[in-house]
């Protein structure tokens, strides 16, 4: 008699643990995907993505200028070198000053178009143009100097201007993101 | 909330316990130190699903408020900016402008089992007044919460909710001092926005704080029953968790599937159309209905011919529900007991089901095709009547009059008969 | 058990009950006093999708008949992938539109071409503009008419009016010559579901007005038809993706619901049958 009470009880136990926490994990699974919405909504929306590219058209650049446009929130530089800018560019591909050493060849995917981010790598100032040491870019925060193919020479930001990603569409209009 | 014998086993919650008692609080609030009549039906699952409405218009409002912009020129872009291109933005809109009507619904029914059930009576007097409070700040929430979207409904709504605080003008210029104040200018307008939204983030976090006293207020007496009688004897009670939580989880996950319903498939059903439309101060829509949850009030407004009467009658079909403790001179409880009671209970939730659908009706508009016609007017003003004599004369006569069925000696007891029974 | 069921039962009826009053009449108060055709829209009821073809035609027609006077101020183009186009079908979707693009040397103004992140361009530079040209009335934005021209009733859903029984109902009513005793004010028209009957906007739909790029034979209703579906996509264009989660979290929370109902029964069952008192 005893027996078949134990038997019983231990199967309701059994049986009311099993339904608890069936019960329990599609709660917490229920609970979680609610969360995601809640936290995924902080994520850029879908107007903010649509300007996450931007076409430029160089056509209307002259030579020797600088065009600045914003694009995700910050300013992008888009130099259009002259020959001996380009020139002077190249010869200081090895220079000793170089803080960040890197060919003008891998920063200019043509070298007549110079596309960076005009941030300052140091504390993100916008570092003013055709100023400082190499007649480049130079940031007016904490003083440091840019050559004409965005790297860092002199101050104390410790890398070069930063390079976007960019694809030119073709002669005239480049793709930036 | 009183004293907790809740004794933690593990050893690092019991140091955390000894310096900041909140898990024992929680044990005796909401957990198994709270001991709750054993005999509460599902009317009673409306309180904690309240709470979880609540909980809800917060969170998404908050998360609403990260990309709405509280300015005439730009609310409702933003709000249908939110609604196409923040992720999952619809379904946080829609769950906050449906979640509103469901809390009402929700708190409505709440109302309405306190009135059956006498939870109103004593002891229970103030826990009803913070009820009526939390009531109140509902409702002024909800009006300021539908002025963000700044659609046609949302300005003149407000315009005519405002309006309203002119009918106090006891000497020259007075309501309209009033009313600048409110605007803060001569018409509702970008200031008016801007406090209404300031006001609506403050209110709910008010709403909280008063929620708490009201929780405060239910756990001296601890809580009524159906039968209205007071829980005595360790019969009587059973520990709220795992009983209540267990059936309040199981009220909680039937309304969310009620409130998806409205979210994903009728979600626009409770609002007008007239919002998706943006605010234009130079026309007015040939219709301003309050929001459904206003509209019995909205009745009672439009059916006294005179500006400030009619105010105060509006406000005073709220207010007299703080002296219905006193009207009702019974000395039991439940409506259970009380047969004429219910009867009028019953005919009172009809009859301000009815003042609300007048609401929605022009004065002129027939409702009844008799006598040559009866139009909304007349009718609106024989239920504010009946609304008004319910309290007034209705409730204090027949709960000193009528003759009342027997009550069971203890809420045990109506246990054991019943299933002796069945 | 029979007892508990009569609650839910009135419970249920309670939270009915509690609505039927507002909600109905509320918003049945706008309705028009002619009888609109109800169409059959692919895209009612829960499991509704749009209908792409149509919104793809639906579109010409905006594009190249209404978008002459009406703006649709809040959809990008980008959004136009809901429709059914590809990336480049968008962009050069796009291209055709120029946008100002600030100022050249001599301070004239200057433009670029659109691209897929601009919003529809709007005919007439303000409102003003917009009275002078159309006779003294203002156009109404298109991006939101679909759903500011519905009214829906939740308990008798057959009084319900959809914003595109209304357009349709708008494009297809009007008659040449007002009834007798109507009198028409220069440049009104006489249309039976707009409601007051007279209208500012002249017939802007014939037969054949546009080429239907898929064939479909352009008559009157069928463009009716479509540009109000394409209204109704700009007024709500995350309908398909709202049904497609609600579905699911519907029948997730029922689950959920049948498990917490075993659950409570459960833990009710010592105390429901009062062991604990006997």
């Amino acid at each position: 008699m005893t027996t078949k009470d134990q038997v019983e009880q231990e199967e309701g136990v059994t049986r009311r643990d099993f339904l608890y926490v069936a019960t329990g994990a599609v709660g917490a699974v229920g609970a979680a995907s609610v969360v995601w919405p809640l936290v995924d909504q902080m994520n850029p929306s879908a107007d903010v993505l649509a300007l996450a590219s931007v076409e430029v058209d160089l056509s209307a650049i002259p030579l020797g200028q600088t065009l600045k446009i914003l694009w995700r929130g910050k300013p992008i530089f888009i130099r259009h070198r002259t020959a001996a800018e380009i020139e002077a560019a190249i010869a200081d591909n090895g220079a000793i000053d170089l803080i960040d050493p890197e060919d003008d060849q891998a920063r200019a995917e043509r070298p007549e178009w110079l596309i960076m981010v005009g941030v300052c790598t140091h504390l993100g100032c916008v570092p003013l143009d055709q100023r400082g040491d190499f007649n480049a870019w130079f940031c007016p925060c904490h003083g440091s100097h840019y050559d004409i193919s965005g790297r860092i020479r002199k101050g104390p930001a410790p890398r070069n201007l930063e390079v976007p990603k960019y694809a030119f569409l073709n002669d005239t209009t480049v793709k930036i993101g | 909330m009183g004293s907790s014998n809740y004794q933690p086993t593990n050893k690092a919650v019991k140091w955390f316990e000894d310096r900041l008692p909140i898990l024992g609080l929680m044990h005796s609030t909401l957990g198994a130190g709270y001991l709750a009549p054993r005999n509460l039906n599902y009317w009673w699952n409306f309180g904690s699903l309240a709470g979880f409405m609540l909980v809800v218009q917060i969170i998404t409002g908050v998360i609403l408020v990260m990309h709405y912009t509280p300015h005439v020129d730009m609310a409702f872009r933003a709000v249908e900016h939110i609604m196409r291109d923040v992720n999952y933005g619809w379904l946080i809109r829609y769950t906050h402008s449906n979640g509103a009507s469901m809390f009402f619904v929700v708190v409505y029914i709440h109302i309405l089992r306190g009135m059956y059930f006498g939870s109103y009576k004593s002891p229970r007097e103030v826990l009803w007044f913070l009820g009526l409070v939390i009531y109140l700040l509902m409702m002024a929430t909800g009006f300021m919460g539908y002025v963000l979207p700044w659609g046609q409904m949302s300005f003149w709504g407000a315009t005519v909710i405002t309006n309203l605080f002119g009918a106090f003008d006891f000497y020259e210029g007075m309501g309209e001092s009033i009313l600048h104040l409110l605007w803060g200018g001569f018409a509702v307008d970008n200031p008016t926005l801007q406090r209404f939204f300031s006001l609506h983030y403050l209110l709910p976090f008010v709403i909280v704080g008063v929620v708490i006293l009201h929780i405060w207020a239910l756990h001296l007496p601890g809580s009524n029953n159906p039968l209205g009688i007071d829980a005595k004897g360790p019969g009587d009670k059973i520990p709220f968790h795992p009983y209540y939580t267990a059936k309040d989880l199981f009220g909680l996950s039937f309304f969310i599937v009620i409130l998806a319903i409205f979210i994903f498939y009728m979600p626009n059903i409770m609002g007008h159309p007239d919002n998706y439309i943006e605010a234009n101060p130079m026309v007015t829509p040939p219709h301003i209905v309050p929001e459904w949850y206003y509209l019995p009030f909205y009745t009672i407004l439009k059916a006294v011919p005179d500006k400030l009467f009619g105010v105060i009658a509006m406000f005073a079909s709220i207010l007299i529900f703080f002296v219905l403790p006193w009207l009702d001179g019974s000395k039991i409880r439940s409506a259970k007991f009380r047969p004429t009671t219910a009867f009028f209970f019953w005919l009172f939730l009809l009859n301000t089901l009815y003042l609300g659908y007048l609401g929605t009706k022009l004065p002129d508009e027939i409702m009844i095709d008799m006598a040559g016609g009866i139009d909304a007017l007349t009718m609106g003003r024989i239920s504010s009547i009946f609304y008004f004599a319910y309290f007034i004369v209705i409730v204090p006569l027949v709960s000193r009059m009528e003759s009342t069925k027997p009550v069971p000696i203890s809420i045990a007891q109506s246990v054991l008969d019943a299933n002796k029974k069945g | 058990m029979l007892n508990r069921l009569k609650n839910i039962g009135l419970m249920t009826l309670a939270v009915s009950a509690l609505t039927i009053g507002g909600l109905t009449a509320a918003n049945a108060a706008g309705a028009s006093a002619y009888p609109l055709k109800k169409y059959d829209w692919p895209h009612a009821g829960p499991f509704g999708m749009f209908d792409k073809p149509s919104l793809q035609r639906g579109l010409q027609v905006y594009k190249e008949v209404c978008a002459s006077c009406h703006s649709l101020d809040m959809v990008a183009f980008r959004e136009l992938k809901a429709l059914g186009y590809n990336a480049d079908e968008i962009k050069a979707f796009a291209a055709e539109y120029e946008f100002p693009n600030g100022f050249d040397d001599e301070g004239e103004e200057k433009y670029r071409k659109g691209f897929p992140q601009d919003y529809f361009p709007a005919p007439y530079a303000n409102e003003e503009e917009a009275r002078d040209a159309n006779n003294g009335a203002f156009p109404p934005d298109f991006s939101l008419l679909g759903k500011s021209r519905e009214h829906l009733s939740l308990f008798t859903p057959w009084n319900s009016i959809y914003g595109e029984d209304y357009i349709v109902g708008i494009l297809n009513t009007y008659h040449e010559d007002a009834p007798e005793g109507v009198e028409l004010a220069d440049g009104m028209s006489y249309n039976e579901a707009f409601p007051g009957n007279l209208i500012a906007m002249a017939p802007p739909l014939f037969d054949d007005i546009v080429e239907y790029a898929d064939g479909t034979p352009a008559t009157t209703e069928q463009m009716a038809k479509d540009v109000a579906t394409f209204m109704y996509w700009a007024a709500e264009p995350k309908m398909e993706v709202r049904k497609k989660m609600g579905l699911k979290v519907i029948i997730f929370m029922s689950i959920l619901t049948i498990m917490l109902y075993f659950v409570n029964r459960r833990v009710w069952r010592k105390i429901k049958k009062g062991d604990d008192l006997a």
